[in-house]
């Protein structure tokens, strides 16, 4: 291991890392509203909107990223839509994210018993008012598990933006592979800054797990 | 004479063709305190579900104050604030405490202030011994104090009529009592109440009119004495026969010498 080379490459890492990081945080933002938005419609069986998310969450979940991807950078300039390679990445993440995102919420508005939200109508209270303050608040809870997992494999599955020139750290390993042939050195570097990436993820993930299992408000 | 708030005409409630409620009509008087009773199955719960639209009625009107229930989404949210209801399960929602269980209602239904419908929570609470448990989650709590909350939860959106569905049916033995005490203190303030139970002494204590239910329909409909101690039809007489506990040898003769 040459320490002096991951040294000197280091900062470079960094760059990328904080480039990854961005995209990502940005990419599952979206991918939330995308998701609740998604899960609402289909509770409150909007029609055709409800058909149209479906179709959506069945070619979102059973297409490679890679190829959401490239449909969305070489595509969308062919119908003469100009793009970059950054807004590209954000909502090639969003595209992917916000399906599964939608069926984790999809699940944890279900787990929501309906004699709940019929104890809220009975106060009065109009459906969007039961959604935002007496359903919503519990699946929410219920899905962490699930969100949590999303989030980190959104994370995971930034690294195939190298694929569109974007320079983030898998694109950092690659180039400098193939400049220097410095492979262990590279790897290393790439897998120490994932790993600091994903790891408070993961922990604070935990975390927010335990303290909201079961719905367990107020334990 | 008392104005009638709630009338219910030729009501009609099928499950998959089957009837539950077949031409039910049932007038509920100011102050009035009807409790409904009857063999499992017969459409009790489901009559009071239709009152206040939780179940889609296939015939017949409901009207509160002479206005048909669910002409549309928004009279509907309105009628509903003027119908209490507490179900068997309590239903708080186990995300907000107490108190926020009790306001979420007045404050974004009726948009009343917060200050408002925090001291009114506060009496309420007081009145029903629990003033100590506002800021507790609902899973903190025991099923008869849950019920209790349910109960001012109900009350603080100012209902003209209050619906309670087998609200004891899931209790502990010792908490029915501290229950049905606030349903009978809230009797004795002149409250207009639908009440369905199957505790027939609270029934008899607490009811103006005991209406009997079987086979998708009234088959009575008396005043307390009347029904418990000579009730009419033989379904009734059946029905009653189920809470009484008869053992026909015993400290008899036969019953010594069989030993």
């Amino acid at each position: 291991m040459n320490w002096d080379f991951i040294a000197q490459y280091l900062p470079l890492y960094e760059k990328a890392a904080w480039l990854t990081v961005r995209l990502g945080i940005a990419g599952i933002l979206l991918s939330i509203l995308i998701g609740l938005a998604c899960a609402v419609i289909q509770y409150f069986k909007v029609p055709v909107l409800r058909q149209l998310c479906t179709a959506y969450i069945e070619l979102s979940r059973n297409t490679p990223l890679l190829i959401q991807l490239f449909f969305i950078y070489y595509g969308l300039p062919k119908l003469g839509i100009q793009t970059n390679a950054t807004a590209c990445g954000i909502s090639g993440l969003a595209f992917l994210g916000g399906s599964y995102m939608a069926e984790s919420f999809r699940s944890g508005i279900e787990a929501v018993e309906q004699i709940q939200s019929e104890s809220a109508y009975s106060l009065g209270m109009s459906r969007l008012q039961v959604m935002r303050y007496v359903v919503l608040p519990q699946a929410i809870s219920i899905s962490v598990p699930a969100f949590v997992a999303n989030i980190i494999f959104l994370l995971k599955e930034t690294s195939v933006f190298s694929a569109i020139s974007l320079m983030d750290l898998m694109f950092t390993a690659k180039d400098l592979i193939g400049l220097y042939y410095k492979t262990t050195e590279s790897l290393f570097l790439l897998v120490a800054f994932y790993l600091l990436i994903l790891l408070p993820v993961s922990v604070l993930g935990s975390l927010l797990e335990r303290r909201l299992r079961h719905a367990g408000f107020g334990a | 004479m008392a104005e009638t708030i709630l009338s219910i005409e030729h009501l009609k409630k099928e499950y998959d063709g089957k009837p539950v409620l077949d031409d039910v009509s049932l007038k509920v008087k100011k102050g009035e305190v009807i409790v409904i009773v009857g063999p499992s199955g017969c459409g009790k719960s489901t009559l009071l579900r239709c009152i206040n639209a939780l179940e889609p009625i296939q015939g017949g009107e409901i009207r509160l104050h002479g206005e048909p229930i669910g002409s549309s989404p928004k009279q509907l949210a309105t009628l509903r604030q003027k119908i209490g209801m507490v179900f068997q399960s309590y239903e708080l929602f186990p995300h907000l405490t107490v108190m926020e269980n009790i306001i979420l209602a007045p404050t974004k239904v009726q948009k009343r202030t917060k200050a408002d419908a925090q001291t009114e929570a506060r009496t309420l609470l007081s009145r029903v011994g629990l003033a100590d448990r506002a800021d507790s989650y609902p899973r903190q709590l025991s099923g008869g104090q849950k019920q209790r909350i349910a109960i001012v939860r109900a009350l603080c959106m100012h209902p003209e009529i209050l619906l309670f569905d087998e609200v004891t049916a899931a209790l502990d033995p010792e908490m029915v009592h501290e229950v049905l005490q606030v349903l009978l203190d809230l009797a004795e303030q002149g409250r207009t109440m639908l009440i369905v139970t199957h505790e027939m002494q609270f029934a008899r204590a607490v009811a103006d009119r005991i209406l009997f239910l079987d086979d998708a329909n009234i088959v009575a409909d008396a005043a307390p004495e009347v029904f418990f101690d000579t009730p009419v039809s033989e379904r009734a007489k059946n029905f009653l026969s189920t809470f009484t506990f008869e053992r026909k040898n015993k400290n008899s003769q036969d019953a010594a010498l069989r030993v």
